[in-house]
């Protein structure tokens, strides 16, 4: 890769051990993907929860923090993704005292890094949405989907190693959708009916993810009607990027880098079709059970008009079932200020917040609590917690409302 | 019979040589394997209830999300982590684990690679040379 002559210097450790090390690791997946150099960014965001980086990962933070002040700290606002605890829920959760210590341990080691703990997955809402052509380093995959398909900012997935590294050395390496030839459509699907729920948003992003299959798949979707909400498409574009490890898609007519079609792809592109059917049968095929043990919405955080509408629905209800609601630190004042959080809470939910429940120890937390039927109107979550050993089932808010108060989800 | 070798466009980490679990289904830590155990759990995956550990895991592409690039790490410091990961297409993530985690990997080939390898084969994974050697 070529360097610049601070690139240079930063891996000859005139900046320190810790950017030197960042840059090497930056080098070595840069050399992989074959990037011919590096592009400055404006920003990084880091996935880092204790349930991925174990005790070994938490060490490797430390021995990073441990490094002499002014030769660790990052260079360009880094902040965080959710972490795998509400400390003030973390009983209703069922972790242990070992869970909560290793968070403490990866907080205090990030604070040192000067990583600003923002602990959320919808920065693009709360804390500062990228603009068009921006490069950033963002690593949570809702986020960057969102962020390089809405926004039309420039991102690569960046694991927690990475985007760290990012924030260390204020760059990361060009390839993937730095590059404009790579955000170019590569799978044109076309769509029959537009969703109004959130969990069809996600079940369309889950349907359109199958079919786009890989990270180097580019979808450019026809037929969407109107304007989609930020929450929808935050729906549709986390559970595309889970389904399919899908960075970037672009709506004909509505993204910015998409205002026609032929924008981002060749005019006999084929098209393949997106049914409601196949909506409807991908969430029909998560229903395995009538009974639930537990309701979460989560994933991605939500946000205070999620909180308001679920809120209206719990209302004058009473659950037999636990139900959570998780947001981020930046949502939660305000739910608490406008009521949400109190009327959620008085039909017996709980409001979380700064985690995220996959990333929450999910298997300890399940066995914890007798968990494995669970309801939620996440098509990215019910597709990640079958390997924790859950019975997941994607319905609407409204029925898993129903579901927290009668122990059944309904059939649609 | 002689060895068949196939390379890879993608490569990175130390030479290894092991048995393989083949299937053309995707990867990811999180979303597919319990980690405690060292198996694949995800109901619907083509490997669950295998044991990956000391494995070379020749598979179709990287699903999912970004946690890999930690979890490899995490794995490696265990030592139940599969010896190395051979894959048609990668994402960013799976790099950048395999960079932190010093795990063998190699990806990009001419052919499925899923099906050129058989099940349980003992291959041979070099990046230096970019290739993996169906052995014997």
């Amino acid at each position: 890769m070529k360097l610049n002559d601070e690139e240079k210097d930063i891996l000859a450790g005139k900046a320190g051990f810790v950017p030197q090390q960042a840059l090497q690791h930056q080098i070595k997946v840069g050399e992989f993907f074959g990037a011919e150099d590096l592009v400055p960014v404006s920003q990084a965001h880091v996935m880092a929860d204790t349930e991925s980086l174990g005790e070994a990962g938490v060490r490797w933070l430390e021995g990073l923090a441990a490094t002499a002040d002014g030769q660790r700290r990052v260079r360009i606002p880094t902040i965080t993704d959710p972490r795998g605890t509400d400390f003030a829920k973390a009983d209703l959760l069922g972790q242990t005292s070992t869970m909560l210590d290793l968070e403490r341990r990866a907080i205090a080691a990030f604070v040192k890094l000067g990583v600003t703990m923002t602990d959320t997955c919808i920065n693009y809402q709360t804390i500062q949405a990228p603009t068009r052509n921006e490069h950033v380093a963002f690593g949570d995959t809702g986020v960057v989907i969102y962020s390089n398909s809405i926004c039309g900012a420039r991102s690569n997935f960046e694991g927690g190693p990475s985007a760290l590294a990012a924030g260390l050395t204020g760059r990361t390496p060009r390839y993937g959708f730095h590059l404009p030839e790579t955000r170019r459509a590569s799978l044109r699907v076309r769509v029959d009916f537009t969703p109004t729920t959130l969990n069809g948003w996600g079940a369309l992003g889950g349907v359109i993810g199958r079919l786009a299959g890989n990270y180097w798949s580019v979808p450019v979707i026809e037929g969407i009607e109107g304007s989609p909400r930020s929450d929808q498409l935050k729906h549709f574009g986390a559970a595309m990027a889970s389904f399919g490890s899908i960075a970037l898609f672009h709506l004909a007519g509505l993204t910015p880098e998409a205002t026609r079609l032929t924008d981002v792809a060749a005019a006999d592109l084929p098209v393949v079709r997106a049914t409601r059917a196949d909506v409807d049968n991908l969430q029909r095929s998560y229903h395995t059970d009538d009974q639930v043990d537990v309701v979460v919405f989560s994933a991605p955080q939500l946000s205070l008009f999620e909180l308001r509408d679920l809120a209206e629905l719990c209302d004058g209800r009473r659950f037999t079932v636990p139900m959570l609601a998780v947001t981020s630190p930046q949502v939660k004042p305000d739910a608490d200020r406008m009521g949400y959080t109190a009327r959620i809470e008085s039909a017996g939910g709980s409001v979380l917040s700064g985690m995220c429940f996959y990333q929450s120890y999910a298997r300890e937390i399940s066995e914890a609590n007798g968990w494995k039927r669970l309801a939620t109107n996440s098509a990215k979550l019910v597709n990640i917690l079958g390997g924790y050993g859950y019975r997941p089932m994607l319905a609407s808010m409204e029925s898993c409302v129903d579901a927290a108060s009668s122990g059944r989800l309904a059939r649609t | 019979m002689s060895a068949r070798i196939f390379r890879a466009r993608h490569a990175m980490g130390p030479t290894v040589r092991g048995p393989t679990l083949v299937a053309h289904d995707g990867f990811s830590a999180r979303y597919d394997l319990n980690r405690i155990n060292g198996v694949f759990s995800r109901p619907t995956h083509k490997l669950v209830g295998q044991s990956y550990a000391g494995k070379i895991l020749v598979l179709d592409t990287a699903k999912g999300g970004v946690a890999t690039a930690w979890m490899l790490h995490e794995m490696q410091s265990r030592g139940i982590v599969p010896l190395a990961l051979v894959l048609n297409s990668v994402n960013p993530i799976l790099a950048q684990g395999a960079a932190l985690g010093d795990v063998a990997m190699l990806a990009g080939f001419d052919e499925d690679i899923t099906a050129a390898i058989p099940h349980g084969a003992e291959v041979e994974v070099n990046p230096q040379a970019g290739v993996l050697t169906l052995l014997g």
